[in-house]
């Protein structure tokens, strides 16, 4: 028979399925901004390497951040 | 809410390899967000790999080349040649008695190879329409963006040698 899941478990399931959404979020970002930088690459544009370099970097740390965070609150919710 | 009814602590081999159909096409939120940050780093490299790019593609030196047989190509006529490596095809048109000009013969639309009109005069690219100017490599119509890469060319004892590429990025 399914358990049913404690009000603090579902506290949590909302913050999970907030976080995938700002990581889908930032992953449409990341997306756009390394289509827009090969678009100026190809154009002769090589200034705009570095500065979308670094900003993707940032999305990838949030990203990573937000997953560690999604990590330990699953974990937290599965141990109750 | 199936998240919280899984029992974790089986190892994540038997979760993915389960012996169970249904187990085996059951993705955790878990699992999906490490796809994402992955998709995210492959974002993050795809960046820096541009970036590397860029700083080792500033400052091209090209060789100089000469061009076999422009001498015995008609006023109006095209030659094809290969620059600065044998894997870019390029296209020489003689304009007039001492007057040369290539490109490189890669539309930057889409990398289709542009062929010389002689009835317009331009350079036309048969795929999506794209015509460039012969005068200068300008866009003049279709959906090419950019100008095509110019062949910077020189008279070098009776000889035409080609000595460089102009990128211009203004169409």
């Amino acid at each position: 028979m399914r358990q049913q899941p404690t009000p603090s478990q579902k506290r949590g399931l909302t913050a999970i399925d907030g976080a995938m959404a700002l990581i889908v979020l930032l992953l449409i970002v990341q997306i756009w901004l390394i289509t827009a930088t090969l678009e100026t690459y190809l154009a002769g544009y090589h200034e705009t390497a570095l500065p979308a370099a670094i900003v993707s970097g940032i999305i990838f740390v949030a990203c990573a951040g937000l997953y560690l965070f999604i990590d330990r609150l699953d974990s937290e919710a599965r141990s109750e | 809410m199936k998240l919280f009814c899984r029992p974790s602590s089986e190892p994540l081999w038997h979760e993915e390899f389960s012996v169970f159909a249904a187990d085996e096409r059951y993705v955790s939120r878990r699992q999906f967000s490490k796809f994402l940050v992955l998709t995210s780093l492959a974002m993050f490299v795809g960046n820096l790999w541009i970036l590397v790019r860029s700083w080792f593609s500033r400052h091209p030196v090209y060789p100089v080349a000469r061009i076999e047989g422009a001498a015995e190509t008609p006023v109006g006529g095209v030659k094809l040649f290969a620059y600065p490596d044998s894997g870019e095809q390029c296209i020489l048109v003689r304009t007039g008695e001492n007057d040369y000009v290539a490109y490189s013969q890669k539309c930057t639309h889409l990398s289709c190879a542009v062929f010389y009109s002689r009835e317009k005069n331009r350079l036309e690219c048969p795929c999506h329409n794209g015509a460039f100017s012969i005068r200068n490599g300008s866009v003049l119509q279709g959906p090419p963006r950019r100008p095509l890469p110019r062949i910077t060319l020189e008279q070098r004892g009776g000889e035409l040698v080609a000595t460089g590429i102009q990128i211009r990025t203004e169409a």
